[in-house]
């Protein structure tokens, strides 16, 4: 039988006879980057309410009586430099140098911890003066758009502590590193999207 | 301003024993049937001794063919429960004539068919179709597992707490009253102010992250896991249909996500996204709400599509015709499928501009279908056709898709719309798309692989009459509610004035006891093939004489699916391989390397659905502590760094050698 299909050709291969390596979790960067833009449409639903909604103000408050750019632009520089420094980290992880990597990853977490501080602060203010999330479409919209980049700022947070701890019990290893990458796609991520969030909600709030 | 339902006791929220159905003798009755063959379930399994294998064997398991099989399980339990809503709609609209209001009480038939839609998507397509996805495509790719295996898990067991969940709405409290979509205003907690929208809220959230981190699993493996030597276009089609679906997934999910997220929102803060005052606007809903339900029927069909090809292309023993531009019509299909939303509700007032793109899109779409339909045909055409059960389901399928396809492109024009929108045509078209394409797509695809899953074939006998009681019964149950649609009659009706009507409704209630029957010897089919499986088994691995390479190995495949990874020259690998004289290799086994199984995806989707239940009944300490528990349970998963090992060569050899056994005993008689 075999000499009727196979002729004067060359047999082919049909299996490999060596198994060749899978390294544990090959594929990691890619599905993270696919759930980072599954949670990037999120946000674009989030944006595209705000664009819908954003102008119901309901006869109460609209952005100009409520946005204090100067606050948010120091937000924005914590949330900015704490992507800087995650980027130190990433570096001196590359180094193979333990030590510093947690140091920036501290660092990282206090200027994300400030941004948050400060988002909060400014969303007690908001509500102390009555523009609620109940009050308009607009500032459930808001508060909403904001308050879920927010609470991805927390987890990522709560994340990297957890990385902090990770790194310092068994070092850089692979899996290790993979996770931190995540987390740096992810910090940046929060990063972009905020970019977002300044220019569309704040900065073209103020020109409304 | 609105009235808010508040908590009765910090202990048990706004749940009291008033909650429980004691007033509704047909609940009540279900719950005894159910709650005593819940009762016998567990009890045999306690009897035989059963939780420990199926904790260690099944629900920990992280073998893409098991998960894929209980997905399946948990989508056959579900048909059921969606079934007896169905029938109890039919029997309620054919009764309730001449001044009689039927034997359902409205805000009991409105529940009715609210879950009705609801589990049959969620909880009964969407189950059966990523079952199929999961079982099949890593077979199909010569893949050991999927991507991530530990996700896999997770998401099946988020799937099934969602339908835990809804289940519970049955015999707790009470399910939606809303419709499948649940628009607001009529889901705000105004109109709405009772736990049923919450139940279906939570449920939906639960399974829906299920879905999205299934989808992301799938689309990485069949990126990166592919065999050496399947490029893309070397893939099998059901692989390419998986693929786009599983894009849909992840670029559609999140809509939904969001949508009911603000959607709670408005129940729980008392936002005003879409409320009808406070600048909300509830159109945004409905928006948001089809752009998600939209790609998800094709997320339904397009699986479908590719169980079809493998099987036209396989029982007519030719290779499929016009493989690449059956590729390009998915894809294309996958992307149109984004640019009709609006086409569901045409209604809106959006406008003669807005109108017609969607609705020239909306026709666009029936171009590369139709593409599909004639591809499908002229592989048949001068094939040696094998009229086996899968094939006989195509061919049911390509008739009765053709004039779902029909009605849809007739509902796609908004002048007509305007007419059938909301009526019973409605209904009819994408019960007749839905059940002529998806639903015997699954049973076409079942009775294809079932072989291969379990080792032995299914009985012809009871499934060829499940095929022509369902066959007949769709026929019976669906065309009359296109006349009755037609000549106006809305849907979601309970009671009916016209008496002229009344034996359209009778028709389409014997069609519906024809479709009981059909399920009825589905299982009895199941139960028949059980029985006689050794009349049925199938030792080759290959009882169709297949084409791809899920039939190049044994049935069922052993854990490590290839004991060498195969190495693909063309489409149709395993055909290929058959025709140029492959050897199947009997020695130099290696260890495999593969993920060790692991209990916290049952254990965190356990945690979810305890917190799906204190949420919907607000009891907020245990909505809190189940939070906590779910974080502190997820970050402890990650410290846990040990997760594969290697299955020994000396195993794998004699996993082998039995195959041999086996196949050299087959040539014997």
């Amino acid at each position: 039988m075999s000499t009727a299909t196979t002729t004067a050709t060359e047999r082919p291969v049909f299996y490999e006879v060596e198994e060749h390596a899978h390294p544990e979790g090959s594929s990691t960067a890619l599905g993270f980057w696919i759930y980072l833009m599954s949670d990037c449409l999120i946000f674009a639903c989030l944006f595209a309410v705000y664009g819908v909604l954003g102008s119901n103000y309901a006869a109460g408050p609209g952005p100009k009586d409520l946005f204090e750019l100067p606050l948010v632009a120091l937000n924005t520089t914590m949330l900015l430099l704490s992507s800087i420094t995650y980027g130190f980290a990433m570096l001196t992880m590359e180094k193979n140098r333990v030590r510093q990597t947690q140091i920036w990853l501290a660092i990282t977490g206090l200027f994300g911890l400030a941004f948050l501080g400060i988002e909060l602060h400014e969303f007690h203010t908001l509500i102390e003066m009555g523009a609620t999330p109940q009050r308009s479409a607009f500032l459930s919209a808001f508060f909403t758009l904001v308050g879920t980049h927010g609470l991805h700022v927390t987890f990522g947070t709560i994340w990297l502590v957890t990385l902090m701890v990770q790194v310092g019990r068994r070092g850089l290893i692979a899996s290790n590193r993979r996770r931190l990458m995540c987390l740096s796609m992810f910090w940046h991520f929060l990063d972009v999207i905020w970019i977002g969030v300044f220019t569309f909600v704040y900065l073209m709030g103020m020109l409304r | 301003m609105t009235e808010y339902p508040v908590p009765t006791s910090p202990i048990f929220g706004r749940l009291t024993l008033d909650a429980l159905p004691l007033h509704e003798p047909i609940v009540v009755v279900t719950f005894l049937v159910v709650a005593m063959g819940g009762i016998a379930v567990l009890g045999a399994i306690t009897y035989f001794r059963l939780w420990g294998y199926l904790w260690k064997e099944w629900f920990t398991s992280v073998d893409h063919k098991k998960i894929g099989i209980m997905y399946m399980v948990l989508g056959i339990i579900m048909l059921l429960r969606g079934f007896a809503d169905a029938i109890m709609m039919r029997a309620q609209q054919a009764i309730a004539f001449n001044g009689s209001e039927g034997y359902l009480p409205a805000h009991h038939y409105d529940q009715i068919f609210t879950a009705h839609g609801m589990i049959m998507i969620f909880f009964v397509a969407m189950p059966l179709v990523t079952g199929l996805m999961n079982f099949v495509v890593p077979l199909q790719i010569g893949a050991r597992d999927v991507s991530f295996p530990f996700l896999n898990n997770f998401s099946f067991w988020m799937t099934t707490c969602g339908a835990v969940l809804v289940m519970a709405s049955l015999f707790i409290g009470e399910f939606a009253k809303t419709g499948w979509l649940a628009y607001p205003p009529l889901s705000g907690i105004g109109y709405s102010p009772d736990p049923g929208v919450d139940y279906y809220i939570w449920a939906l959230q639960i399974a829906g992250v299920g879905t999205l981190l299934s989808g992301v699993n799938l689309i990485c493996t069949i990126v990166k896991m592919r065999a050496p030597g399947m490029t893309m276009m070397k893939m099998p089609v059901f692989t390419w249909t998986a693929l786009c679906t599983n894009v849909l997934i992840v670029a559609a999910f999140p809509v939904l996500t969001a949508v009911l997220v603000l959607l709670s929102l408005d129940r729980y803060v008392g936002t005003n996204f879409f409320t009808n005052d406070f600048g909300g606007n509830p159109m945004m809903y409905v928006n948001l709400i089809w752009i998600w339900g939209h790609p998800e029927v094709y997320i339904l069909i397009l699986p479908v599509f590719g169980i079809f090809s493998e099987v036209t292309s396989t029982f007519s023993g030719k290779k499929l015709f016009g493989y690449t531009s059956m590729v390009y019509a998915t894809v294309v299909i996958t992307i149109l499928s984004y640019l009709v939303w609006l086409h569901h509700f045409f209604t809106m007032g959006s406008g003669a501009s807005v109108n017609s793109f969607f609705g020239i899109t909306t026709m666009i779409i029936s171009i590369p279908t139709g593409a599909k339909m004639f591809n499908w045909l002229f592989t048949m055409y001068r094939g040696r056709i094998r009229f086996e059960l899968p094939m006989m389901w195509t061919i049911a399928f390509m008739l009765t898709f053709v004039i779902g396809g029909m009605t849809g492109v007739l509902l796609a024009v908004p002048p007509a719309d305007f007419v059938l929108h909301n009526s019973l045509f409605l209904v009819a078209h994408f019960h007749n798309v839905i059940i002529g394409g998806v639903v015997f797509g699954l049973f076409a695809g079942m009775a294809y692989w079932f072989p291969k899953a379990f080792g032995f074939r299914l009985n012809e006998f009871w499934g060829k009459c499940s095929f022509w009681f369902w066959v007949v019964g769709f026929y019976f149950a669906f065309m009359p509610l296109y006349v009755l649609g037609l000549m106006g009659v809305t849907r979601r009706l309970r009671v009916f004035d016209d008496p002229s009507l009344h034996i359209w409704f009778i028709l389409a209630a014997f069609g519906a006891f024809l479709i009981a029957l059909g399920i009825a010897c589905f299982l009895v089919q199941i139960f028949v093939s059980i029985r006689d499986r050794e009349k049925l088994r199938d030792v080759t691995g290959d009882p169709w004489n297949g084409r791809t390479l899920e039939w190049a190995t044994s049935s069922p495949p052993p854990d490590y699916n290839f004991a060498f990874t195969p190495v693909i020259h063309d489409g149709d690998a395993w055909a290929d391989m058959k025709s140029r004289g492959y050897t199947r290799p009997l020695e130099g086994f290696r260890p495999i390397h593969m993920p060790k199984n692991t209990g916290a995806g049952i254990i965190l989707a356990g945690i979810c659905l305890v917190l799906g239940f204190a949420l919907v009944w607000y009891i907020w300490w245990l909505a809190a502590l189940s939070f906590v528990a779910l974080l502190v349970v997820a970050i402890g998963h990650t410290f846990d760094y040990n997760r594969d090992f290697f299955i020994p060569a000396d195993e794998v050899a004699r996993c082998e050698a039995e195959r041999t056994r086996l196949l050299a005993g087959q040539v014997q008689a």
